[in-house]
Protein backbone atom coordinates (compact mmCIF):
# COMPACT_ATOMS: atom_id res chain seq x y z
CA UNK A 1 0.00 0.00 0.00
CA UNK A 2 1.31 3.61 -1.14
CA UNK A 3 2.86 5.50 1.65
CA UNK A 4 3.31 9.23 1.65
CA UNK A 5 4.19 12.36 3.19
CA UNK A 6 3.61 15.84 2.84
CA UNK A 7 5.78 18.78 3.34
CA UNK A 8 4.11 22.20 2.65
CA UNK A 9 6.51 24.96 1.80
CA UNK A 10 5.37 26.97 5.18
CA UNK A 11 6.35 24.18 7.39
CA UNK A 12 10.25 24.52 6.23
CA UNK A 13 12.69 25.62 8.60
CA UNK A 14 13.91 29.41 7.27
CA UNK A 15 16.62 30.92 7.79
CA UNK A 16 17.48 34.64 6.84
CA UNK A 17 21.35 35.66 6.77
CA UNK A 18 20.63 38.96 5.22
CA UNK A 19 22.87 37.48 1.94
CA UNK A 20 21.13 34.61 1.84
CA UNK A 21 17.38 33.43 2.65
CA UNK A 22 17.00 29.75 2.24
CA UNK A 23 14.12 27.01 3.29
CA UNK A 24 15.39 24.05 4.01
CA UNK A 25 12.89 20.75 3.70
CA UNK A 26 14.71 18.85 6.11
CA UNK A 27 17.09 19.67 9.09
CA UNK A 28 19.95 21.59 7.87
CA UNK A 29 22.72 24.06 10.05
CA UNK A 30 20.96 25.30 12.92
CA UNK A 31 17.61 24.06 11.65
CA UNK A 32 16.99 20.69 13.79
CA UNK A 33 13.63 19.14 13.45
CA UNK A 34 13.94 15.29 14.52
CA UNK A 35 10.57 14.12 12.71
CA UNK A 36 12.48 15.85 9.30
CA UNK A 37 15.71 14.38 9.07
CA UNK A 38 15.55 12.91 5.25
CA UNK A 39 13.77 10.83 2.82
CA UNK A 40 15.56 7.81 2.11
CA UNK A 41 19.16 8.66 0.43
CA UNK A 42 17.45 12.44 -0.12
CA UNK A 43 19.09 14.13 2.58
CA UNK A 44 18.92 18.14 1.74
CA UNK A 45 16.64 19.91 -0.26
CA UNK A 46 17.31 23.79 0.54
CA UNK A 47 15.58 26.35 -1.46
CA UNK A 48 18.51 29.42 -1.69
CA UNK A 49 18.13 33.11 -2.38
CA UNK A 50 21.77 34.65 -2.66
CA UNK A 51 21.94 38.08 -2.70
CA UNK A 52 23.73 39.57 -5.64
CA UNK A 53 27.90 39.32 -5.45
CA UNK A 54 27.28 37.12 -2.52
CA UNK A 55 27.81 33.93 -1.79
CA UNK A 56 29.36 30.91 0.60
CA UNK A 57 33.09 31.34 0.88
CA UNK A 58 35.26 28.36 0.74
CA UNK A 59 34.26 25.12 2.67
CA UNK A 60 35.08 21.68 2.88
CA UNK A 61 32.58 19.06 1.94
CA UNK A 62 32.82 14.46 1.87
CA UNK A 63 30.93 11.86 1.73
CA UNK A 64 28.33 13.13 -0.06
CA UNK A 65 26.20 13.61 -3.77
CA UNK A 66 25.90 17.19 -4.52
CA UNK A 67 23.30 18.38 -6.63
CA UNK A 68 22.66 22.24 -7.62
CA UNK A 69 20.21 23.22 -9.76
CA UNK A 70 20.11 27.43 -10.52
CA UNK A 71 16.30 28.58 -10.83
CA UNK A 72 17.43 31.79 -11.80
CA UNK A 73 20.44 33.86 -11.68
CA UNK A 74 24.20 32.58 -11.92
CA UNK A 75 26.33 30.58 -9.07
CA UNK A 76 30.18 31.02 -9.89
CA UNK A 77 32.10 27.71 -8.75
CA UNK A 78 35.91 27.20 -7.76
CA UNK A 79 37.12 23.93 -6.19
CA UNK A 80 40.26 21.86 -5.08
CA UNK A 81 40.10 19.91 -8.34
CA UNK A 82 40.50 23.22 -10.11
CA UNK A 83 37.52 23.39 -11.74
CA UNK A 84 36.18 26.71 -12.30
CA UNK A 85 32.81 27.50 -13.60
CA UNK A 86 29.75 29.31 -13.68
CA UNK A 87 26.59 27.88 -13.60
CA UNK A 88 23.39 29.50 -14.74
CA UNK A 89 19.15 28.76 -14.77
CA UNK A 90 19.22 25.73 -17.27
CA UNK A 91 21.96 23.56 -15.95
CA UNK A 92 22.12 21.27 -13.15
CA UNK A 93 25.82 20.61 -11.63
CA UNK A 94 26.80 17.56 -9.53
CA UNK A 95 29.58 16.82 -7.10
CA UNK A 96 30.69 13.86 -5.26
CA UNK A 97 32.47 15.13 -2.24
CA UNK A 98 33.83 11.25 -1.46
CA UNK A 99 37.24 11.63 0.19
CA UNK A 100 36.80 15.42 0.58
CA UNK A 101 36.90 18.49 -1.55
CA UNK A 102 36.67 22.38 -0.60
CA UNK A 103 34.89 24.28 -3.02
CA UNK A 104 33.36 28.41 -3.28
CA UNK A 105 30.07 29.14 -4.47
CA UNK A 106 29.08 33.28 -5.31
CA UNK A 107 25.75 34.58 -7.33
CA UNK A 108 27.89 35.77 -10.19
CA UNK A 109 25.68 38.83 -11.06
CA UNK A 110 26.57 41.84 -8.37
CA UNK A 111 22.65 42.74 -9.04
CA UNK A 112 20.41 39.78 -9.73
CA UNK A 113 19.48 37.77 -6.78
CA UNK A 114 20.20 33.85 -7.34
CA UNK A 115 17.77 31.75 -6.71
CA UNK A 116 19.02 27.82 -6.69
CA UNK A 117 18.08 24.23 -4.80
CA UNK A 118 20.86 22.49 -3.78
CA UNK A 119 20.26 18.60 -2.93
CA UNK A 120 22.20 16.50 -0.94
CA UNK A 121 22.22 12.46 -1.16
CA UNK A 122 23.95 10.02 0.47
CA UNK A 123 26.45 8.13 -1.45
CA UNK A 124 26.03 4.09 -1.64
CA UNK A 125 29.94 4.09 -1.39
CA UNK A 126 31.47 5.76 1.06
CA UNK A 127 35.13 7.51 0.26
CA UNK A 128 35.46 7.69 -3.67
CA UNK A 129 37.45 9.77 -5.62
CA UNK A 130 35.96 13.51 -5.76
CA UNK A 131 34.46 14.59 -8.75
CA UNK A 132 32.48 17.21 -10.56
CA UNK A 133 30.41 17.89 -13.74
CA UNK A 134 27.73 20.09 -15.08
CA UNK A 135 25.38 19.81 -17.67
CA UNK A 136 22.54 21.69 -20.04
CA UNK A 137 19.13 20.93 -19.53
CA UNK A 138 16.34 21.45 -21.52
CA UNK A 139 13.16 21.66 -19.99
CA UNK A 140 12.23 24.83 -20.20
CA UNK A 141 12.38 24.72 -24.09
CA UNK A 142 10.36 21.21 -24.15
CA UNK A 143 7.64 21.62 -22.03
CA UNK A 144 4.80 18.83 -21.26
CA UNK A 145 7.03 16.10 -20.50
CA UNK A 146 9.77 14.76 -17.99
CA UNK A 147 13.27 14.93 -18.87
CA UNK A 148 15.99 12.78 -16.95
CA UNK A 149 18.25 15.21 -15.43
CA UNK A 150 20.30 12.39 -13.15
CA UNK A 151 20.69 8.81 -13.28
CA UNK A 152 23.51 6.12 -11.27
CA UNK A 153 24.77 5.40 -14.62
CA UNK A 154 27.12 7.39 -16.47
CA UNK A 155 26.32 6.20 -19.92
CA UNK A 156 22.72 7.67 -19.16
CA UNK A 157 20.90 10.79 -19.57
CA UNK A 158 21.85 13.80 -17.66
CA UNK A 159 24.32 13.74 -14.79
CA UNK A 160 24.90 10.65 -13.12
CA UNK A 161 25.91 9.94 -8.84
CA UNK A 162 26.70 7.62 -6.76
CA UNK A 163 23.63 6.54 -5.94
CA UNK A 164 20.40 4.24 -7.30
CA UNK A 165 18.33 7.52 -7.50
CA UNK A 166 17.00 9.10 -10.76
CA UNK A 167 15.72 12.53 -11.18
CA UNK A 168 13.40 14.04 -13.65
CA UNK A 169 12.07 17.61 -14.13
CA UNK A 170 9.24 19.39 -16.35
CA UNK A 171 7.62 22.38 -17.46
CA UNK A 172 3.79 21.32 -18.26
CA UNK A 173 0.91 24.44 -18.74
CA UNK A 174 -2.00 23.54 -17.14
CA UNK A 175 -4.80 20.70 -17.97
CA UNK A 176 -1.47 18.67 -19.06
CA UNK A 177 0.24 15.77 -17.09
CA UNK A 178 2.58 12.87 -17.17
CA UNK A 179 3.31 9.16 -15.62
CA UNK A 180 6.32 8.63 -14.26
CA UNK A 181 6.98 4.74 -13.17
CA UNK A 182 9.62 3.81 -11.00
CA UNK A 183 12.92 2.93 -12.33
CA UNK A 184 13.83 0.33 -8.87
CA UNK A 185 12.57 -1.73 -6.40
CA UNK A 186 12.79 -0.05 -3.46
CA UNK A 187 12.35 3.16 -4.13
CA UNK A 188 10.24 6.38 -3.48
CA UNK A 189 9.53 9.54 -5.13
CA UNK A 190 9.65 13.22 -3.34
CA UNK A 191 8.05 15.43 -5.45
CA UNK A 192 9.07 19.22 -5.66
CA UNK A 193 6.79 21.76 -7.05
CA UNK A 194 9.27 24.76 -8.51
CA UNK A 195 6.04 26.69 -9.59
CA UNK A 196 2.71 26.43 -10.47
CA UNK A 197 0.11 23.93 -8.88
CA UNK A 198 -0.12 20.10 -9.46
CA UNK A 199 -1.61 17.13 -8.26
CA UNK A 200 0.37 13.82 -7.95
CA UNK A 201 -1.47 10.58 -7.07
CA UNK A 202 -4.55 12.94 -6.19
CA UNK A 203 -2.51 15.18 -3.63
CA UNK A 204 -2.69 19.12 -4.57
CA UNK A 205 0.34 20.66 -4.14
CA UNK A 206 0.95 24.09 -4.69
CA UNK A 207 4.49 26.41 -5.21
CA UNK A 208 7.40 24.92 -3.38
CA UNK A 209 5.56 22.11 -1.59
CA UNK A 210 6.69 18.86 -1.01
CA UNK A 211 5.37 15.43 -1.08
CA UNK A 212 7.25 12.03 -0.96
CA UNK A 213 5.67 8.66 -1.83
CA UNK A 214 6.74 5.23 -1.81
CA UNK A 215 6.19 1.40 -1.45
CA UNK A 216 4.37 2.31 -5.27
CA UNK A 217 5.69 1.51 -9.06
CA UNK A 218 3.95 5.07 -10.73
CA UNK A 219 3.65 8.59 -10.09
CA UNK A 220 0.07 10.60 -11.90
CA UNK A 221 0.78 13.95 -12.31
CA UNK A 222 -1.81 16.16 -13.22
CA UNK A 223 -1.04 19.88 -13.50
CA UNK A 224 -3.31 22.39 -11.77
CA UNK A 225 -2.30 25.58 -13.14
CA UNK A 226 0.83 25.64 -15.38
CA UNK A 227 3.74 24.47 -13.26
CA UNK A 228 7.34 23.13 -12.51
CA UNK A 229 8.06 20.31 -10.77
CA UNK A 230 11.12 18.15 -9.85
CA UNK A 231 10.76 14.45 -9.17
CA UNK A 232 13.70 12.92 -7.30
CA UNK A 233 13.58 8.65 -6.99
CA UNK A 234 15.87 7.51 -4.36
CA UNK A 235 15.96 4.39 -2.20
CA UNK A 236 14.67 4.29 0.71
CA UNK A 237 17.10 2.01 2.66
CA UNK A 238 20.01 3.22 3.49
CA UNK B 1 36.12 12.72 19.25
CA UNK B 2 36.35 13.07 15.68
CA UNK B 3 38.08 10.25 13.14
CA UNK B 4 38.88 11.32 9.24
CA UNK B 5 41.85 11.53 7.18
CA UNK B 6 41.45 14.70 5.60
CA UNK B 7 43.49 17.10 7.69
CA UNK B 8 41.39 20.71 6.75
CA UNK B 9 38.10 19.10 7.26
CA UNK B 10 39.09 17.56 10.31
CA UNK B 11 39.97 20.97 11.82
CA UNK B 12 36.92 22.52 10.38
CA UNK B 13 35.02 19.71 11.74
CA UNK B 14 36.37 19.81 15.36
CA UNK B 15 36.13 23.98 15.12
CA UNK B 16 32.21 23.53 14.18
CA UNK B 17 31.74 21.42 17.39
CA UNK B 18 33.90 23.17 19.88
CA UNK B 19 31.77 26.29 18.71
CA UNK B 20 29.41 24.78 20.77
CA UNK B 21 29.19 25.31 24.52
CA UNK B 22 27.92 22.36 25.60
CA UNK B 23 30.19 19.99 23.33
CA UNK B 24 33.92 19.49 23.01
CA UNK B 25 35.80 17.10 20.29
CA UNK B 26 39.45 15.70 20.20
CA UNK B 27 40.48 14.25 16.48
CA UNK B 28 42.48 11.85 15.02
CA UNK B 29 43.93 11.66 11.81
CA UNK B 30 44.02 7.66 11.82
CA UNK B 31 42.99 4.18 13.18
CA UNK B 32 46.38 4.57 15.34
CA UNK B 33 45.86 7.90 16.42
CA UNK B 34 42.15 7.02 16.92
CA UNK B 35 42.51 4.26 19.11
CA UNK B 36 45.51 5.88 21.18
CA UNK B 37 43.64 8.81 22.00
CA UNK B 38 40.22 6.56 22.65
CA UNK B 39 42.43 4.90 25.27
CA UNK B 40 43.82 8.68 27.00
CA UNK B 41 40.25 10.18 27.04
CA UNK B 42 36.33 9.44 27.53
CA UNK B 43 34.19 10.35 24.82
CA UNK B 44 30.34 10.14 24.32
CA UNK B 45 30.58 9.69 20.35
CA UNK B 46 32.84 8.87 17.59
CA UNK B 47 31.81 10.74 14.25
CA UNK B 48 33.59 8.80 11.32
CA UNK B 49 34.71 11.33 8.66
CA UNK B 50 35.82 10.55 5.30
CA UNK B 51 39.34 8.47 4.37
CA UNK B 52 39.60 6.02 7.04
CA UNK B 53 40.26 2.63 5.22
CA UNK B 54 39.03 0.30 7.37
CA UNK B 55 35.79 2.00 9.29
CA UNK B 56 34.30 -1.23 10.37
CA UNK B 57 37.29 -2.06 12.39
CA UNK B 58 37.90 0.58 13.40
CA UNK B 59 34.23 1.08 15.33
CA UNK B 60 34.55 -2.93 16.46
CA UNK B 61 37.73 -1.74 18.21
CA UNK B 62 36.36 1.57 19.87
CA UNK B 63 33.41 -0.80 20.34
CA UNK B 64 35.23 -3.53 22.08
CA UNK B 65 37.33 -0.54 24.55
CA UNK B 66 33.81 0.87 25.28
CA UNK B 67 30.70 -1.33 24.42
CA UNK B 68 28.42 2.20 25.05
CA UNK B 69 30.33 4.29 22.82
CA UNK B 70 28.13 5.72 19.69
CA UNK B 71 29.60 5.84 16.51
CA UNK B 72 28.16 8.07 13.87
CA UNK B 73 29.15 8.18 10.01
CA UNK B 74 29.51 12.13 8.97
CA UNK B 75 28.56 13.07 5.62
CA UNK B 76 29.20 16.42 4.14
CA UNK B 77 32.23 17.57 5.76
CA UNK B 78 31.11 20.64 7.04
CA UNK B 79 28.16 22.91 9.34
CA UNK B 80 25.61 21.48 7.48
CA UNK B 81 25.01 18.22 9.25
CA UNK B 82 26.94 18.05 12.13
CA UNK B 83 24.72 19.10 14.68
CA UNK B 84 21.90 17.28 13.43
CA UNK B 85 24.29 14.04 13.09
CA UNK B 86 25.57 14.27 16.93
CA UNK B 87 21.72 15.17 18.42
CA UNK B 88 20.40 12.00 16.34
CA UNK B 89 23.41 9.88 17.41
CA UNK B 90 22.93 11.29 21.28
CA UNK B 91 19.30 11.08 21.06
CA UNK B 92 19.44 6.96 19.76
CA UNK B 93 21.31 6.41 22.91
CA UNK B 94 18.95 8.70 25.18
CA UNK B 95 22.22 10.51 26.46
CA UNK B 96 20.34 13.94 25.47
Amino acid sequence: MAQSILHLADSRGKVNHGWLKSAHTFSFGSYHDPKRIHFGALRVLNDDHIAGGRGFGEHPHDNMEIVSIPLSGALKHKDSMQNEAVIRSGEIQVMSAGTGIYHMEFNDNEDIPTELLQIWIFPNKRNVEPRYDQINISYKENPNRLEQILSPDPEDEGVWIHQNAWFHIGAFEQGKGATYSLKAEGNGVYAFVIKGSVSVNGQLLNERDGYGIWDIDKLEIVVEKDAEILLMEVPMDI
Amino acid sequence: MAVGAHKEILKTVLRLINANEDWNASGAGNEKEAVDLFKQKEFDLVLFGAGIPDEKELKKKLQSLNPDIICVDHYGGGSGLLKCEILQGLAEKNKY
